[in-house]
C-alpha cells in the first residue's frame, strides 16, 4: 500500500513512509489522530466564537494543515522546542498546551497562556517547550539561531524545530539565519508550512523555483520536500532532520507541502485563487487521509477512529465552555510587566 | 452631495482617490507592497485599482520589506515616484537600513546631487485587536531622522490633498494612515487637489485651552471639545497634520491665545513626539502666555495588548482627553 500519493507536479521522490506504520507504536499513531483532529475542532470553535463576535482581533486557520504542524512535532522528544508563527494553533496543540488556556488567552483571558496580552497570534508556553508564535513574518527564524546556539554552548542534547510559513522564505532573515546555523552546525530543523500562498501571493509567482527545499543547497544542509498532508511523510522527514541535528552534524530544511482552507485571515475575500482549486485540495484532507490508512493497515478499526474524533471534540467544546467564564484581565499595573526584574 | 458640493467619502477612498487621481496624470508614479493588486491591500486601500492601471504599476511583492524599500529608495533615486505600502506600520522595521541609512541620506550625504521622492504608505496605530507586533505608531522615529518628512491626516479631505503633496514632495515622506480612520468619512472634493506639507489646520477655535493633537487623537479631542464646551470650558484643536516639517507658528499662536495647552498622542510618552512638542513651545514666545503647565497625554509606555479592555486603556480615549482637559482648564487659576 502507498500512504503518500504524490501531489507535486514535480514532486521525483516517492515517499517510503510505509514502514512507519509498523515502527510506531499504536498509542503514538492514536495520538496522532488525536492532535491533528483537537487542531480541527480548536479552529473550527474559533471560527464560531469569531463569527459570534466573542473575539477582539484577527486570527489565522491552519484548517487542512494539520499533517504537518502534527507530524513534524510527533517526532520530536517531549522535553525538545519549537519556536513558530502566526498560524500557529496546530504547533501548540500538537507541542501539547492546555487547550482551555489556548482558548483562554484566544478569548483575551487573565487565565490564557500569556494573561490576554498575546492572543491567537501570539501563543507561548515556554514551560511546555513552546517559545511562541510570531506576528511579524519570518522573524522566529533569527531566533531560532539563538535558541539552538543556547543548546549547542550548554551541550545540551534538545533540538529546536523552527517553523514558518512558504512567504516567509523571502525575506532577508531567512537567508542569514540558515547560513549563520549551518555555518555553526546548529541543532535546528527549519520546517517550512509551504501552504502554497502568504495571503494572496502564490509562492509559484514570487518565487522562481519549484521546490523551496532547494535553497537548502546554498547553504550546504540537506533540504527535502514532502506531501505535507501525509503525516507519516512529514513525520519521517523531520526525524531524519532531527536525528542529524542531534547528532550535532547541524541544520536541515524540511518543506511540507500543504493547503489552507480558509481565507488568510479575516480580510480575505480568497479572490487569488479558484473555488475549484480549494475543493480539489479539500478532497486531500489530511485528517481523513491518516483515519483510511490507519483502518487500511489494521492499525485501527473505523469505531477506535472514531472515538478519538468525537474525543476530540468534546475536548474541545469543554474547554471552550470553561473558558469562555474565566475572568478578564485587570488594565492596571501593565507598566511593571514590561521589564524583568 | 454636501453643501459645498463635495461627496462625503471614508478616510480610505480619500486616500485611494489621492492615489488614482495622481496616477493618472503622472506615469512616473507607482504603487509597491504586499498585496495590493488582486487582494486590494490588507486594508482594501488599493481595492480596483490593479484593474485601471495593471501590475506594472500596481505591484505586488514577495514579503521582503527589505528590498520593497529598497526598490522605492532606487527607483526615487531614478527620479520615479514610488509609492510603497507597507502592510503595517510595524513592519518598517524591517525596511529601517533602506529608509534611514540610504533614503533620508542620500540627499545630503551626496552633497545636494540627488534626491528621493517616494512615499511611505503605513497604516499605524491600535484599536483592532492586532496586539503588540501590529498596532504600534513609530512616528518618533522617523521624526528623528534628518532627511524624512512624517504626515498624519485626521480627516477624509487632508487624507487625500497631504497624500498628493507627498506624492510631488522630493523627499522620503512617510504617511500614516489610522487603520480607526479608514471607516471614518468626511467631505471630499473630487478633483485634484494639494494641500501643502508643514501646515497645520484650526479644526476647532476656542479660547481657553489648546489641544495639540494629530491622527486618531483630532476626532477624539474634537469629541472631548463638544462635551466640555456643555461645561462652559472652550477648547481649540490643533491639527498638526504634518509632524515634520511642523508648523511652530500655528502652534505658538494658539497657545498664545489660549494659555493652556493639552498635547495628545497615541505613542508611548517616553520619547514620544509631544516631548518636542512641548520644548517647542516651552522655548517659544507662548512661555510667556501659559497659566498652566504644558500638559501631554500619551499612550502608556507598554507594548499594545490584545485583550480589548488592556488595549483601549493602553491609549488615550475621548473620556481621557476630557478629564485631562478638564483637570487643566482648573489648573494655575
Ligand atoms: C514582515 C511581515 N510582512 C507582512 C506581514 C503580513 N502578513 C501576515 S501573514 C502573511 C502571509 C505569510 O505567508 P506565509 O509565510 O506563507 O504564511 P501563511 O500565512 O501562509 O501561513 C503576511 C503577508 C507580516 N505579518 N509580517
Ligand atoms: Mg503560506
Amino acid at each position: 500500500m502507498t500512504i503518500s500519493k504524490v501531489v507535486l507536479e514535480t514532486d521525483t521522490s516517492p515517499v517510503t513512509s510505509t514502514g512507519l506504520l509498523d515502527e510506531l507504536p499504536k498509542e503514538k499513531l492514536a495520538w496522532m489522530l488525536q492532535k491533528m483532529c483537537e487542531t480541527r475542532y480548536f479552529e473550527e470553535k474559533a471560527e464560531e466564537l469569531y463569527i459570534r463576535g466573542q473575539v477582539h482581533g484577527t486570527m489565522h486557520l491552519s484548517i487542512g494543515m494539520e499533517a504537518a504542524s502534527t507530524g513534524a512535532i510527533a517526532a520530536l522528544r517531549p522535553d525538545d522546542l519549537i519556536i513558530h508563527h502566526h498560524r500557529g494553533h496546530g504547533h501548540t496543540i500538537a507541542k501539547g498546551a492546555d487547550i482551555t488556556l489556548m482558548i483562554a488567552e484566544f478569548l483575551g483571558k487573565e487565565p490564557g497562556y500569556c494573561r490576554g496580552r498575546g492572543g491567537s497570534m501570539h501563543i507561548a508556553d515556554i514551560p511546555g517547550g513552546n517559545l511562541g508564535a510570531t506576528g511579524v513574518v519570518g522573524s522566529g527564524i533569527p531566533t531560532s539561531v539563538g535558541i539552538a546556539l543556547a543548546l549547542q554552548m550548554r551541550k545540551s542534547d534538545k533540538v529546536l524545530l523552527s517553523f514558518f510559513g512558504d512567504g516567509a522564505t523571502n525575506l532577508g532573515e531567512f537567508h542569514e539565519s540558515l547560513n549563520m546555523a549551518s555555518v555553526w552546525k546548529l541543532p535546528v530543523v527549519f520546517l517550512c508550512d509551504n501552504n502554497q500562498y502568504g495571503m494572496s501571493a502564490a509562492i509559484k509567482k514570487v518565487t522562481n523555483i519549484d521546490r523551496l527545499s532547494t535553497r537548502a543547497v546554498s547553504y550546504g544542509i540537506p533540504g527535502e520536500t514532502t506531501d505535507g498532508n501525509d503525516i507519516l511523510a512529514v513525520y519521517q522527514a523531520t526525524q531524519t532532520a532531527i536525528d542529524r541535528a542531534r547528532a550535532g552534524e547541524g541544520p536541515s530544511l524540511v518543506e511540507n507541502v500543504t493547503y489552507r482552507w480558509r481565507g488568510h485571515s479575516k480580510s480575505d475575500r480568497n479572490l487569488y485563487r479558484t473555488q475549484e482549486e480549494i475543493d480539489d485540495w479539500k478532497t486531500r484532507d489530511p485528517i481523513v487521509r491518516f483515519k483510511q490508512v490507519l483502518v487500511e493497515a489494521n492499525v485501527m478499526t473505523d469505531e477506535e477512529v472514531e472515538a478519538v474524533d468525537q474525543q476530540a471534540k468534546a475536548t474541545i467544546d469543554q474547554a471552550a465552555e470553561e473558558a469562555v467564564s474565566f475572568p478578564e484581565p485587570s488594565p492596571e499595573n501593565m507598566e511593571d510587566e514590561v521589564y524583568a526584574p | 452631495m454636501t453643501q459645498n458640493g463635495n461627496r462625503e467619502i471614508t478616510y480610505l477612498e480619500a486616500v485611494r482617490e489621492g492615489l488614482i487621481l495622481e496616477m493618472r496624470q503622472d506615469p512616473e508614479v507607482f504603487l509597491l507592497g504586499e498585496d495590493i493588486g488582486i487582494y486590494g491591500g490588507a486594508f482594501g486601500v488599493t481595492r480596483g485599482m490593479l484593474e485601471e492601471f495593471g501590475p506594472e504599476r500596481i505591484r505586488d511583492t514577495p514579503i521582503s520589506e527589505a528590498a520593497i524599500a529598497g526598490a522605492a529608495t532606487g527607483a526615487a533615486l531614478m527620479g520615479m515616484r514610488p509609492i510603497m505600502e507597507i502592510m503595517f506600520m510595524d513592519f518598517l522595521t524591517i525596511s529601517m537600513n533602506q529608509l534611514v541609512n540610504q533614503a533620508a541620506k542620500i540627499r545630503f550625504m551626496f552633497g545636494g546631487k540627488a534626491s528621493i521622492p517616494m512615499v511611505v504608505r503605513a497604516p499605524a496605530g491600535s484599536g483592532t485587536g492586532a496586539a503588540a507586533q501590529h498596532s504600534q505608531s513609530l512616528e518618533a522615529w522617523f521624526i528623528h531622522t534628518p532627511g524624512i518628512k512624517v504626515v498624519a491626516p485626521a480627516t477624509a479631505a487632508d487624507a487625500k490633498g497631504l497624500l498628493i503633496s507627498a506624492i510631488r514632495d522630493n523627499n522620503p515622506v512617510i504617511f500614516m494612515e489610522h487603520k480607526l480612520l479608514y471607516r471614518t468619512k468626511g467631505d471630499v472634493a473630487e478633483e485634484l487637489y494639494a494641500i501643502p506639507l508643514g501646515k497645520a489646520d484650526v479644526k476647532r477655535e476656542g479660547s481657553d485651552l489648546t489641544i495639540v493633537a494629530y491622527s486618531i487623537m483630532v476626532p477624539r479631542a474634537l469629541e472631548a471639545a463638544e462635551q466640555l464646551a456643555e461645561e462652559g470650558i472652550n477648547i481649540e484643536v490643533v491639527d498638526l497634520r504634518t509632524l515634520k516639517p511642523l508648523d511652530e507658528k500655528t502652534i505658538i499662536r494658539s497657545v498664545s491665545k489660549t494659555g493652556r495647552v493639552l498635547i495628545a498622542h497615541e505613542a508611548p510618552r517616553t520619547g514620544g513626539f509631544g516631548g518636542e512638542l512641548a520644548a517647542v513651545i516651552a522655548g517659544s514666545e507662548a512661555f510667556d502666555y501659559l497659566d498652566a503647565p504644558i500638559r501631554r497625554l500619551a499612550g502608556r509606555d507598554i507594548p499594545i495588548p490584545y485583550n480589548r479592555t488592556l488595549e483601549r486603556s493602553t491609549v488615550p480615549q475621548v473620556e481621557d482627553i476630557v478629564a485631562a482637559a478638564r483637570t487643566l482648564a482648573q489648573e494655575g487659576r
